[in-house]
């Protein structure tokens, strides 16, 4: 393993960064999707049922078949990386804007009651009390946002993109492990550290959970 | 971008190898036996690890190191060790299915309502009794829930067996990209997608059947 490291290490480096940058990107995106969607299901609350369930189909959708069809609905070349990323932000999307949803909505009313009592208005009040409370939930989604769009990346691998999965399609084309082993300890790796920087982010960003 | 391929009455008749009804069936069986073999090996474990406390820690990441393993990874790995055939895929689809099977059911038996349990004990139940008759109704529902979300993700995953050359609806999407055959792959698509609502909806059912109407109140 060693041996393949040491002759192929521009390889392994640059699926690595393809593969960071094809999870991350759309981690960031659907955040930034997510948010005013989830609130949309909380500011008016008909709409909670009806857009989860939507995300729930869009979750189902495999990813290959995504990552396959973008391409015909998107206009987008076959082997643009546009499509691993918009798929993935679907997915991202999909997860987050139920998670913010049921974040803001866990927040007690009694809390959202004393704050309007104290003049806050409906935006500072959702920007400054809701949403620091709502944070943890958020935070947990994010986390799992994240492990799994690194770990999908890698099927983008069976139409010629997919970072580090590129690595198990050349080795299955070989029959050869080394490089199927290391691409698997990357991407496990790779989603252990980015789902600990979260939690740290979390820790600094949240320190009154940690009061009993 | 057509429906051709999903409506031609030729890739419904079931007789045929590669016909959408054949590859339906191949498609479930996967989903059936991964299902299987992990419930039978994250069950009893989540229990135990709910019911006693002992060794939490494994139940709690179990998770995340689940979602973290890339499926597709595992299974050509295993295809370079075992070689080409079912077991790679069941296998690779099993580390698939037991996180979430696991963590639910470890979950359901952690949050249970201890005064309920203590009461169970105090009329004199035996602690088979106790797990059978108290515990385990009680959990059921957050461990089917745990249990459908391992199928969804499963019908779903299932597609990856035909990137090492076994049948599946992933036969649709593969065969079809490689021959630039987008209605082929678009079928494949709806097919797995509509799959995936029904095994759900077909789980919600037997959900309604075995949840005791007692905790229906409840949540």
């Amino acid at each position: 393993m060693i041996e393949y490291l040491r002759n192929n290490h521009v390889i392994v480096w640059q699926a690595l960064q393809e593969h960071l940058y094809l999870a991350l990107l759309p981690v960031l995106l659907g955040f930034v999707i997510a948010l005013p969607l989830g609130y949309l299901a909380v500011r008016f609350p008909r709409l909670y049922h009806p857009l989860t369930n939507v995300y729930g189909i869009l979750y189902s959708i495999p990813s290959l078949a995504l990552f396959v069809f973008l391409p015909v609905i998107l206009g987008t070349k076959v082997l643009s990386p546009i499509n691993i990323v918009v798929a993935l932000t679907i997915y991202t999307v999909a997860l987050l804007a139920r998670t913010v949803a049921d974040g803001l909505r866990s927040v007690d009313a009694v809390v959202v009651q004393a704050a309007t009592a104290m003049g806050y208005r409906r935006t500072r009040r959702l920007i400054s009390v809701e949403l620091p409370i709502a944070l943890p939930v958020i935070l947990a989604g994010l986390r799992v946002a994240t492990v799994s769009n690194i770990s999908l990346v890698s099927v983008g691998s069976l139409i010629g993109i997919g970072g580090l999965g590129q690595l198990f399609t050349r080795g299955f084309q070989l029959f050869y492990m080394e490089p199927i082993l290391i691409g698997v300890i990357l991407s496990v790796l790779l989603a252990a550290i980015a789902d600990l920087i979260i939690v740290l982010v979390q820790r600094a960003i949240t320190p009154w959970t940690r009061v009993a | 971008m057509n429906l051709s391929y999903l409506f031609d009455p030729a890739h419904w008749d079931l007789g045929v190898t590669g016909s959408i009804p054949e590859l339906i069936l191949s498609h479930l069986g996967y989903v059936a036996l991964a299902l299987l073999i992990g419930a039978v090996i994250a069950l009893p474990v989540g229990l135990y690890i709910g019911h006693t406390g002992k060794g939490s820690f494994i139940a709690i990441n179990a998770g995340n190191a689940g979602r973290s393993l890339p499926t597709l990874g595992l299974l050509m790995l295993m295809v370079t060790l075992l070689g080409l055939g079912l077991l790679p895929v069941l296998i690779a689809l099993t580390v698939l299915v037991i996180p979430p099977i696991l963590t639910s059911s470890y979950a359901g038996m952690r949050n249970l309502d201890h005064r309920v349990v203590d009461a169970a004990r105090g009329m004199g139940m035996h602690p088979w009794e106790v797990l059978t008759k108290v515990e385990l109704p009680m959990a059921l529902p957050v461990m089917m829930s745990g249990f459908r979300n391992a199928a969804l993700q499963v019908v779903a995953t299932a597609t990856v067996a035909a990137s090492v050359g076994l049948g599946g609806l992933g036969r649709l999407l593969i065969d079809g990209l490689a021959v630039n055959d987008y209605s082929r792959v678009l079928a494949g698509a709806i097919v797995v997608a509509v799959l995936a609502v029904l095994v759900d909806l077909f789980l919600a059912l037997i959900q309604r059947w075995i949840v005791s109407p007692g905790l229906k109140g409840l949540s």
